[in-house]
């Protein structure tokens, strides 16, 4: 008996993960490919088994707003990457000059990111709406010929859910470039102070260079927010005017849960998996081979 | 010069220093402006009355106080077409949030702590295979979640969102706690090991005591991901049942009669409410948890 006790009590740890790996193998890799058997079939509304090729790849490559939704997505990564990167490299290094209210103003900064997508898009659409919003407060101001209905427009509608996101994710970008900022050893900043380097040259030559690792992690974390962009165009545009700010995640959920073309839907699904394999994996395969051991 | 010399760059005084730091604080003092004006405009026209909302300006200020939206938003705002407020689905919210962040922190827990203080052969490739559900986009997954959920009987209840949340949040929460135990030592484990002491015995009575910062960390970031959780909420559920997020699309998008700006606003601000306030009294554990989000080893 008490050798069974103890056999069992070397087997516990085991015990415990395995119905927990279960569940993840059977949630996540069981799904995973349950959807993409699902995209090599004749799916409509209901699940079809029936294995049919790459034919509903053929479809969705085929569908017009597909299209609009990658290009949409190119639009909006490549401007919410870079200028979240951008206001959040510059906010950091100003913040690292020794400002005494820095807990106040990081606090400021960073707020958006405890709220939901939901609630940015409902306050920016109420504020970029063309009747009484921006476009009213720039006429009151003189600016009587001001016009902005960029959320009505079908070309410029994408930019507004760029804007809103910016405003959320800046802060998030800020504080990871200031956590990348403060690992940085004194002795550096003190050689360059030493050498005679100006504040600029500091920072573009020597503080920047050594922050690549940051970089990297920033931009995967922001094109990874970008690629699961959902709730933010709901909210904002309802991926509308017509679907003119579609989105991957956004013509999945329709195709699957509104005009039930489930092939097409887990086409698009698997496509959007794809797309951040290609992104994540080469990633966490380094961090992890860095942190285990 | 003792401490942390932060930045380091040479303190030159004068007049060009004076500047500088003007500069410095005219740019910061803007971006705080850029950052709090939405939250303003919200409570400020949250609190206008529809007219005065038609006559007044984005920014203008409220001339008098009137708190009409917020009680209709609470009460009796139109989502869809029941017009009952928002209350019924923050306490959905609740009963969705609490459990769902429990039981994913308590097992992301004793998941992080079999796998690194008991290593066993595996386990590196166990977590690795598992923290891949963090990542994925979960658009992957709807078709397969929603049919397994009608499978269980728990299509459109708040038990089956509870099941989704605790089943894809598992992955952040063993990351979590991994990377918190993984910096605790082993020695004294193992001194608890040597003397007698069993798995559970050390989780409960060594581990879990210790490990406050992680496990604040990980409800905080669990609960604000739960909270503002959109897609689930609006794949899984129907009226009824909704969650404050997918309730709050539906008022602000519910287009019948006059559009209450004024409503809408309180009602963005109310279902923001929980968070903020979380963020407001724990922000620092919340920056932890983005960088712990951000899988940093």
């Amino acid at each position: 008996m008490a050798r069974f006790g103890r056999a069992l009590e070397r087997r516990l740890p085991a015990i415990v993960v395995s119905p927990l790996f279960a569940a993840s193998l059977f949630f996540v890799y069981g799904f995973i490919l349950w959807t993409a058997y699902i995209s090599l079939t004749r799916s409509g509304v209901m699940p079809n088994y029936e294995f049919d090729g790459l034919s509903q790849y053929v479809r969705l490559w085929e569908t017009p707003r597909w299209y609009v939704a990658i290009r949409n997505l190119f639009v909006f990564s490549g401007l919410f990457i870079s200028i979240s990167m951008a206001i959040g490299i510059l906010l950091a290094i100003l913040l690292d000059q020794k400002v005494r209210i820095e807990g106040v103003i990081r606090t400021i900064y960073l707020y958006p990111m405890a709220l939901s997508f939901i609630v940015t898009g409902t306050v920016w659409k109420w504020m970029l709406n063309p009747g009484l919003g921006l476009e009213r407060l720039m006429h009151q101001a003189g600016f009587e010929n001001f016009s902005f209905d960029w959320l009505v427009n079908s070309h410029y509608a994408i930019y507004t859910v760029v804007i809103a996101a910016v405003w959320q994710s800046s802060g998030y970008a800020m504080a990871l470039f200031l956590a990348g900022l403060r690992s940085v050893d004194d002795e550096v900043l003190k050689a360059a102070a030493i050498d005679g380097a100006g504040l600029w040259r500091t920072y573009t030559g020597i503080v920047l260079p050594m922050l690549r690792p940051v970089f990297l992690s920033t931009v995967i974390i922001l094109a990874h927010l970008a690629i699961k962009s959902f709730d933010l165009v709901i909210a904002l545009t309802g991926g509308g005017p017509g679907y003119a700010t579609d989105m991957p995640a956004t013509f999945m959920y329709s195709f699957a849960f509104q005009r039930s073309e489930l092939g097409v839907a887990a086409a698009s699904a698997t496509m959007m998996l794809m797309t951040v394999i290609a992104i994540i994996v080469p990633y966490l395969y380094s961090e992890l081979r860095k942190t285990s051991g | 010069m003792s401490g942390r010399n932060t930045s380091g760059i040479v303190q030159r005084r004068g007049l060009h220093h004076s500047l500088m730091r003007a500069v410095l604080f005219a740019v910061l003092g803007v971006f705080c402006i850029y950052y709090l004006i939405p939250l303003l405009v919200m409570i400020s026209t949250s609190l206008k009355s529809l007219t005065e909302i038609r006559e007044g300006s984005l920014i203008s200020l409220p001339k008098e106080f009137d708190f009409s939206a917020w009680e209709k938003a609470w009460n009796s705002a139109c989502v869809g077409v029941r017009c009952n407020g928002l209350a019924p689905y923050m306490w959905n919210s609740v009963m969705m949030t609490v459990p769902a962040v429990a039981i994913s922190t308590i097992l992301g827990a004793l998941n992080g702590y079999a796998l690194t203080k008991w290593r066993f052969r595996g386990a590196d490739t166990i977590f690795a295979l598992m923290l891949f559900g963090a990542f994925i986009p979960f658009q992957v997954i709807l078709l397969p979640m929603a049919r397994v959920l009608g499978q269980l009987g728990l299509a459109g209840t708040i038990p089956g969102l509870i099941l989704v949340h605790t089943v894809y949040g598992l992955a952040f929460t063993t990351l979590f706690f991994r990377n918190f135990f993984i910096g605790v030592s082993s020695g004294i484990i193992q001194a608890a090991k040597v003397d007698g002491a069993g798995f559970f015995g050390i989780f409960f009575r060594l581990v879990l005591p210790m490990s406050l910062p992680a496990i604040v960390v990980t409800v905080i970031w669990q609960f604000t991901q739960i909270w503002n959780d959109f897609l689930f909420g609006v794949a899984f559920t129907i009226g009824d049942s909704n969650p404050v997020t997918v309730a709050l699309n539906n008022v602000v998008n519910t287009s019948t009669g006059v559009k209450e700006y004024n409503v809408d606003m309180a009602a963005a601000i109310i279902a923001a409410l929980p968070t903020l306030a979380v963020y407001v009294v724990a922000g620092a554990w919340f920056v932890r948890g983005l960088s712990a989000g951000a899988v940093k080893g």
